[in-house]
């Protein structure tokens, strides 16, 4: 064990590697093809071997600054340079730059008779004169083995194509040779793959249910790491394409940021502040539940923020789209003049689901939005099985995430079945889930929302009604009844019913207001008169006072005539004791 | 340039317009390696015993002009071209088998 982690680990930092410049190859073999050896390109007619030369000889000449030269087996170089126009390469233009050196070998075996031994100098010596001739540091042989149909002897010519690949493995040259696949049981239709130890990659196209795809694996690579899966590739006018499986793992970064929805009651349901960026979300519901508006709103939202926008339509044409949202008064128009708001809008069956994948991977990576929209993804199914969407919308949800982009999925659920049940398989990706419902009471259809889940933040659990008004979608204000939530006329009347509460309510509360005013009153008046009546026996009694006192005075005052008449001993004790005699009276 | 060959080929019993041509012989050898210089003796000792003054050898050596494999699609060597008389035929080998390159180059019938 020791062993063997020694000897990798060396490997994994020695092994040089060339970059092809395919995008999407050099993530899959973590950082390109074995420098100066010859790697194997296995596929089927058609699987795209020779694009996938072409492209790394063209990109190894113009972004790596590596010269190249093409050994051509079959095509000849006219055709090969046609071919390549139709990748936007230029063949003709980088051979006059001497970046490039084209060579068709041509060989016709009525022409050819055998006589003895022979070898294959003269490719070698070919080969070796385009090599100097551009300074080459890449090689493609496609395909080397139809020798084997055009030159006797085929144990000579196994020799001696081994005796090649040791050669251009001895000058340091990276070489790509191509070999056809004719059975599933085997890579190469004579055994060549064993002269090629370091590398053997096979390209497959199939086609299952009308719909093609091609994939690609890495079957070898020798003292390297390198993903395993099948990973699907495209060709298109921007060369090939491989889009590797969520080779990046669950390491995205999670930002805290929030960012509105664009129907503010909406955020106040998601604590209050929106989506976190760079979340996913899925928008679920039947039919006519109004998720592209949902959608519509959080894109609008997002161009007012001055933020680019893909909306992936696969379902609606954006005139059709831009003219519904009008109709709900969002105008998406001006977004899509300022270029902040792309549309792309294919039917599902144009392309099998890897395409889709990476049609929606190429124009992200080129328009560079900060907010994605797939309408509806379920679409998507139609052309696939349930676990194929399930794996492409993982890789397509990994790699938005991996670039900071919320993305908002809408998915149309057939009406009946058990809403939470039918999407388990897309929903587990998702952080949001927004779910749209018709409900349908009282002989008609309102429509509700709730949010299912939302991961990292404290959402309302309740289901709001909303209507779709012309000027936007209007979540309103939640009426409970006795069979839960109000939606329609019911909440209309409940409405109507509370405000009349609320009337007879304020009737009541202001006659006892009145009630109480009289009350206070009554009582104020009382007051006044008992308060007049104290002071009238109060008056009564002071009089009464104060007569009783200039009584006693004049009685004491007429005594004191009497003793003075009588010449009585005046005794301060009796004086005193008659005028308290007299108080006391 | 077929249908010279179908010609040629239906019409194997008219010996007349070839017997005055010259044969011009073509050798593309690699080096003076032992292959190659028994290539060229096979050869002449072919040419001298069913082509006698009617031939002429030309030898090219591509480790001296490699540019030159390309015009006449050489890849293996020794590679042996009739260019004269028409149709082009090639002849891969050290030319060992003096049988099958009567037959490649179609000289046997002169006999």
């Amino acid at each position: 064990m020791a062993q063997k982690k020694k000897a990798r680990q060396p490997s994994s930092k020695t092994l040089p590697k060339a970059a092809t410049g395919i995008q999407g190859l050099d993530e899959i073999t973590l950082g390109g093809l074995p420098r100066g050896r010859p790697t194997l390109i296995s596929g089927g007619a058609g699987s795209g071997k020779t694009m996938f030369g072409l492209e790394f000889l063209v990109r190894g000449a113009t972004q790596y600054n590596e010269p190249g030269v093409f050994i051509s087996f079959e095509e000849s170089i006219p055709d090969l340079t046609k071919n390549a126009a139709s990748l936007g390469f230029d063949l003709a233009r980088l051979a006059a730059d001497k970046k490039l050196f084209l060579d068709h070998v041509l060989i016709t075996r009525s022409e050819i008779s055998e006589s003895g031994e022979y070898d294959l100098d003269g490719l070698f010596i070919r080969i070796a004169d385009a090599v100097q001739r551009v300074g080459a540091r890449r090689v493609v042989m496609d395909t080397i083995e139809s020798l084997f149909s055009e030159l006797p002897n085929p144990g000579i010519l196994r020799a001696e194509i081994r005796r090649l690949f040791g050669w251009l493995k001895e000058r340091g040259l990276t070489t790509v040779i191509t070999a056809e696949r004719d059975r599933p049981d085997r890579l190469t239709r004579h055994g060549i793959e064993e002269f090629v130890s370091d590398c053997v990659i096979v390209l497959d196209h199939r086609i299952r249910e009308e719909i093609s795809t091609r994939r690609l694996r890495i079957v070898k690579y020798r003292g390297s790491t390198h993903g395993t899966n099948e990973y699907p590739f495209l060709i298109d006018e921007q060369g090939i394409s491989v889009l590797p499986i969520s080779s990046l793992g669950l390491d995205h970064a999670a930002p805290v940021e929030r960012i509105s929805s664009g129907i503010a009651r909406l955020d106040g349901m998601l604590s209050g502040q929106g989506f976190y960026r760079g979340s996913s979300i899925l928008i679920s519901g039947t039919s006519g539940t109004g998720k592209t508006s949902v959608a519509a709103h959080f894109v609008d939202a997002a161009c007012r923020r001055g933020e680019r926008c893909s909306f992936f339509a696969f379902e609606e044409s954006p005139r059709q789209i831009v003219r519904n949202m009008r109709s709900i008064g969002i105008d998406l128009q001006p977004w899509v003049r300022k270029g902040l708001l792309l549309f792309q809008a294919v039917r599902p069956t144009y392309g099998g689901i890897e395409e889709h994948l990476l049609v929606t991977h190429k124009r992200i990576s080129s328009f560079q939005p900060s907010v994605v929209v797939v309408d509806p993804v379920t679409n998507l199914i139609m052309v696939s099985t349930p676990n194929e969407v399930r794996s492409m919308l993982t890789r397509l949800v990994d790699f938005l995430k991996s670039q900071g982009i919320t993305s908002i999925f809408t998915s149309l659920t057939a009406g009946g079945g058990p809403l939470e049940a039918s999407e388990a398989d897309v929903s587990s990706l998702m952080d949001t889930w927004l779910v749209l419902e018709s409900i349908e009471v009282g002989g008609e259809r309102n429509r509700a929302l709730y949010v299912l889940k939302s991961r990292g933040m404290q959402h309302s659990n309740q289901i709001r009604e909303f209507l779709l008004t012309n000027h936007g979608l209007q979540l309103l204000d939640v009426y409970l009844g006795p069979e839960g939530v109000l939606t329609g006329s019911a909440r209309l009347s409940q409405e109507e019913h509370e405000k009349a509460a609320g009337t007879s309510r304020r009737q009541e509360l202001e006659s006892r207001r009145r009630e109480l005013e009289r009350a206070h009153r009554i009582f104020e008046a009382r007051m006044a008169t008992l308060r007049a009546e104290h002071e009238a026996e109060e008056e009564r009694i002071q009089q009464t006072i104060s007569e009783s006192e200039s009584l006693g005075e004049e009685a004491s005052k007429a005594r004191g005539q009497m003793v003075r008449s009588r010449k009585a001993d005046s005794s301060p004790y009796k004086k005193e004791g008659g005028a308290k005699a007299a108080n006391k009276h | 340039m077929s249908a010279t060959k179908k010609k040629t080929r239906a019409r194997p019993g008219i010996p007349a317009p070839r017997k005055p041509e010259i044969w011009k012989l073509r050798l593309y050898v690699a080096g003076q390696t032992p292959k190659s210089i028994r290539a060229f003796a096979n050869l002449r000792v072919l040419c001298e015993e069913h082509l006698k003054g009617r031939y002429r050898i030309e030898v090219i050596d591509l480790m001296e002009n490699p540019q030159l494999a390309r015009g006449d699609q050489i890849i293996a060597v020794p590679t042996l071209i009739r260019k004269l008389p028409e149709p082009v035929r090639k002849i891969i080998g050290d030319l060992s088998d003096s049988v099958r390159v009567l037959v490649g180059l179609d000289v046997r019938k002169e006999d």
